[in-house]
């Protein structure tokens, strides 16, 4: 899957609905490797919707492809065996098992039978190097549940790592971490997102001013804005939708 | 931590339940005991893959019943036929006249090849047909319970109301031999414990090898987040289903030696209490553990006829009431006992699927 | 064609004793997520509430009648009682709650056969429900007895009652706020443990009326719980979580399904057929009937 070409993301009339109401409405937008992408927007904006849909969790219509592949339609693990992997607001790692464990059972969806069989001897090397990635060798014998909130979300990161995703959709990655965590996890994605297509979900501005290459902001459902951080600061329409009815001076910071 | 103190243990474990079995209860038990003693051991074979399947994968089975009775039909039809001799009928069938000429699906359990692959393969077969659908629809907790549940009291009603060709609520018993061998010799009576005894190590080492497997870990994974393991791009109805697939077979291969150890299959032996009472002895001796589900199902079954005999009402009141309080406040069965006694840490450790 | 319509009623007349007793569990499995397995054991109390009364109360009719809340309030704070030592304690391990009440139902049952002994009893049915009306004369005549109607009415009454109390009494709101957002419902100052004690009182109560309608078309045993527990369960699966009228639609469709299959058939092929029908209906709505759409799908 190394070898894989780089892909783009490539997202067109997106529309999603939920008995009757639609959380997504016509969403096109498109991203490229290298990039470091915020999604930003104020709640129920669509932003997690959105990602739900491209990883097949929420039935949408419209078109998203990856590379060549189209995506919609597909089931879930299917989409993931293509190199789309995901992370969720609240941290989901197997509590019961080990650090180790769920990073080999990332790494594992290819595995067949006769290898699934039989014990796991050592650490594997992609295993290792994911673990040095997200700096939790030291904690890869505990059990992932007693695991502090923070690196639950760096374990989370490193079993997308694992699975070599070519896409990676990250949902909050940073809440409720600390200053110091937020900047580490900031340099680990502009590390893997070099050779990947990244796409942040985020509430938290400092964080997407440092790291953002380019931000898209949602709005009910629809693109409002897109380009780089100072391109979408300057944008009068999302200085509105984050600030109200106040009009706000030009420049002036924007916050959640 | 405990995962290494179960690796030295465990050799030592199984080498003495590997004296137990084949020295110790031969030698102290007289042959009636050690029928009897049999008879648990099936029951703790059912256990091992109720194991794998609930502790592991997290699918409360309760119809193992169902699987056990294929299972125990397949190795009865054929004994019966053996018995009756080549182009001969089964006793029970001449006695209720109806039925003429065999049954066309009786036919194939002639051959003790089919029938031995059949016991296997049949209950096999038929949980890997009802897990595709099931697993599938992402049918699971309480509704797959009950479900399962459904199907082995349907199987039972069946079985009941197909008398002329299945024996009904009778069942199917008085058997000659098995294999050629005379089941009234003392001799071969003890030979089939002595497989039974050999069956469930063996089985109890290949599910220890499973769950020290990686995929072992993957049905844990699934078993506690079962949409995440989606997005790491495996299929969790396929994982599960080798699990079910797996205690199926177990079930099948348990009902299948009981019958020449006890003499008998019949539905009261498959439907919802018998089932249900596979995973008592698996709950009280601890889910999630090889030897606890073994001890559990083995103990149970013993108390079941040592007292049931001295006090019918008293046993069930006592089984009912230690089910409740072993469910309710030690979820990881006795087994967790013997690790919060080495090891206060394991009271969180030892938590298990909901 | 009369055939058919014959097979209907006495579907109807299946589906009637089916809702009856899956309208209980509808509220404690349907709404709470409990799932009692000593619910067929209720029932079974019900029943007994009506061979107990019969002897001081000489009249048979006046038994069932004076059965009617009796029985309501005896299964009902068996429910609380068992809700209060025990299922408070497990709501967050549902299928352990299963395993738990079936301990329960084991016991219930052994204290049935130690205090009635293990025979089935009979009870007398009282005069005015042991006739027939013909619903439709002629040479093939479809007549139905009285008990069958009585079952019928009495669980047509159940639902509206219980739809009625839910919509409209403040207690029902309460009830179907703590089923659709618990955590918000105890937020917004609910008293959520109260509320499920009340209504696995009513899931339980209901359960004792099953089991008054219960002594008219069938003999009373320690047993009988067990034998209709699968059924009432089946019963709500296909109805889908949390709605009464699923399961309304569920009893009556798989009580005209068995009756079908049964005219057709044998009971026990019947039986075998209708759950394979449930299993097939399973694939294409897994989550039953109805169901309560959130957004929450992780």
């Amino acid at each position: 899957m190394t070898t894989a070409p780089l892909n783009d993301l490539e997202i067109s009339g997106l529309r999603v609905t939920f008995d009757g109401f639609t959380a997504v409405d016509g969403v096109s937008l498109r991203v490229g490797p290298g990039d470091l992408r915020f999604l930003i927007g104020p709640n129920g904006a669509g932003k997690t919707t959105l990602v739900d849909a491209v990883t097949g969790l929420a039935p949408a219509t419209g078109s998203v492809r990856f590379g060549p592949e189209e995506l919609l339609g597909r089931p879930v693990h299917r989409i993931a065996r293509l190199g789309i992997g995901r992370t969720f607001q609240t941290a989901t790692v197997f509590e019961q098992l080990t650090v180790l464990q769920n990073l080999d059972i990332a790494a594992g969806a290819g595995r067949g039978p006769h290898t699934l069989l039989r014990r796991r001897r050592g650490i594997p090397d992609e295993v290792a190097r994911a673990l040095d990635a997200v700096g939790l060798t030291a904690v890869r014998d505990r059990p992932a549940g007693t695991l502090a909130h923070g690196q639950k979300q760096w374990l989370e990161i490193g079993m997308l790592l694992v699975q070599d995703v070519q896409l990676m959709l990250l949902d909050e990655p940073v809440a409720g971490m600390s200053h110091e965590e937020r900047e580490h996890t900031g340099q680990l994605l502009r590390r893997i997102g070099r050779d990947r297509t990244i796409v942040v979900i985020e509430h938290d501005m400092d964080f997407m001013r440092t790291f953002a290459t380019s931000v898209t902001v949602l709005h009910a459902g629809r693109v409002l804005s897109e380009g780089t951080v100072a391109e979408v600061r300057a944008d009068p329409r999302v200085q509105e939708v984050y600030l109200g009815e106040t009009a706000a001076p030009a420049g002036a910071e924007v916050e959640a | 931590m405990t995962d290494f103190l179960h690796r030295r243990r465990a050799p030592a474990g199984y080498a003495l339940a590997a004296v137990l079995l084949f020295a110790l209860a031969p030698l102290l038990l007289s042959d009636f005991r050690l029928g009897q003693f049999a008879r648990y051991l099936c029951i703790a074979i059912v256990a091992v893959g109720i194991a794998l399947a609930w502790g592991r994968g997290g699918m409360l089975v309760l119809g193992q019943g169902l699987f056990f009775g294929v299972g125990g039909y397949a190795m009865a039809m054929h004994m019966k036929l053996a018995d009756a001799g080549p182009g001969g009928l089964p006793d029970f069938m001449l006695l209720y006249g109806t039925a003429d000429a065999l049954p066309w699906w009786w036919e194939p359990f002639r051959s003790p090849a089919v029938a031995l692959a059949a016991v296997l393969l049949l209950p096999m077969g038929l949980a890997a047909v009802i897990g595709w659908f099931v697993f599938r629809r992402r049918v699971r907790g309480a509704y797959f319970a009950i479900l399962s549940q459904a199907l082995a009291a349907a199987f039972a009603i069946l079985l009941i109301g197909q008398q002329a060709t299945t024996g009904g609520s009778n069942g199917l018993t008085d058997f000659q031999g098995f294999f050629g061998y005379s089941l009234l010799d003392p001799v071969n009576r003890r030979t089939v414990y002595f497989v039974i005894a050999a069956t469930l190590l063996a089985l109890m080492l290949l599910t220890r090898q499973i769950f020290h497997s990686r995929y072992g870990e993957l049905l844990v994974a699934v078993r506690d987040a079962e949409e995440r393991v989606r997005f790491l791009g495996y299929d969790p109805a396929l994982v599960k289903l080798a699990a079910y697939v797996a205690s199926a077979g177990m079930a099948g291969v348990a009902g299948a030696l009981f019958v020449p150890a006890v003499g008998i299959i019949s539905p009261a032996l498959i439907g919802i209490v018998p089932s249900i009472q596979f995973v008592i002895g698996a709950a009280i001796g601890g889910r999630a553990s090889v030897v606890g589900v073994v001890l559990g199902a083995i103990a149970v079954a013993w108390a079941q006829t040592v007292l049931s005999e001295e006090f019918p009402s008293a046993w069930t009141y006592f089984q009912g009431g230690l089910f409740v309080v072993v469910i309710a406040f030690l979820p990881g069965g006795i087994a967790s006992l013997w690790q919060l006694a080495t090891r206060r840490r394991a009271r969180t450790e030892a938590v298990t699927a909901a | 064609m009369s055939i058919i319509l014959t097979q209907s009623f006495t579907g109807i007349s299946i589906g009637a004793v089916l809702l009856l007793i899956a309208l209980g569990l509808s509220l404690t499995f349907g709404q709470m997520g409990v799932i009692n397995m000593a619910h067929g054991e209720f029932i079974m109390a019900g029943a007994y509430t009506v061979y107990l009364l019969q002897g001081p109360l000489s009249s048979a009719g006046m038994s069932l009648l004076v059965a009617l809340p009796t029985a309501f309030l005896v299964a009902g704070a068996m429910g609380v009682l068992l809700e209060w030592l025990l299922i408070r304690r497990l709501y967050a391990r549902p299928l352990d709650t299963l395993l738990v009440t079936w301990g329960v139902s084991l016991m219930l049952q052994q204290l049935a056969r130690d205090l009635f002994g293990a025979p089935n009893v009979h009870t007398e049915i009282p005069g005015w429900l042991s006739g027939r009306v013909t619903v439709i004369g002629g040479d093939d005549p479809l007549t139905l007895t009285h008990a069958r109607l009585f079952i019928l009415a009495l669980a047509l009454a159940a639902v509206v009652a219980l739809t009625l109390a839910l919509r409209l009494t403040p207690l029902g709101r309460r009830i179907r706020a703590v089923v659709q957002h618990r955590d918000l419902a105890e937020a917004s100052g609910i008293a959520t443990a109260r509320v499920d004690r009340i209504t696995f009182f009513i899931g339980s109560g209901l359960a004792g009326l099953a089991g008054v309608a219960l002594t008219l078309v069938g003999p009373i045993g320690p047993t009988m719980g067990t034998n209709v527990i699968i059924d009432a369960f089946l019963v709500v699966v296909v109805g889908g979580i949390g709605q009464l009228r699923g399961a309304v639609i569920a009893a009556f469709a798989l009580g005209v399904l068995q009756a079908v299959m049964e005219y057709s058939t044998t009971v026990s092929v019947a039986r075998v057929t209708v759950l394979i029908a449930i299993v097939a209906f399973l694939q294409w709505r897994p989550q039953g009937i109805y169901t309560l759409r959130t957004r929450s799908l992780a």
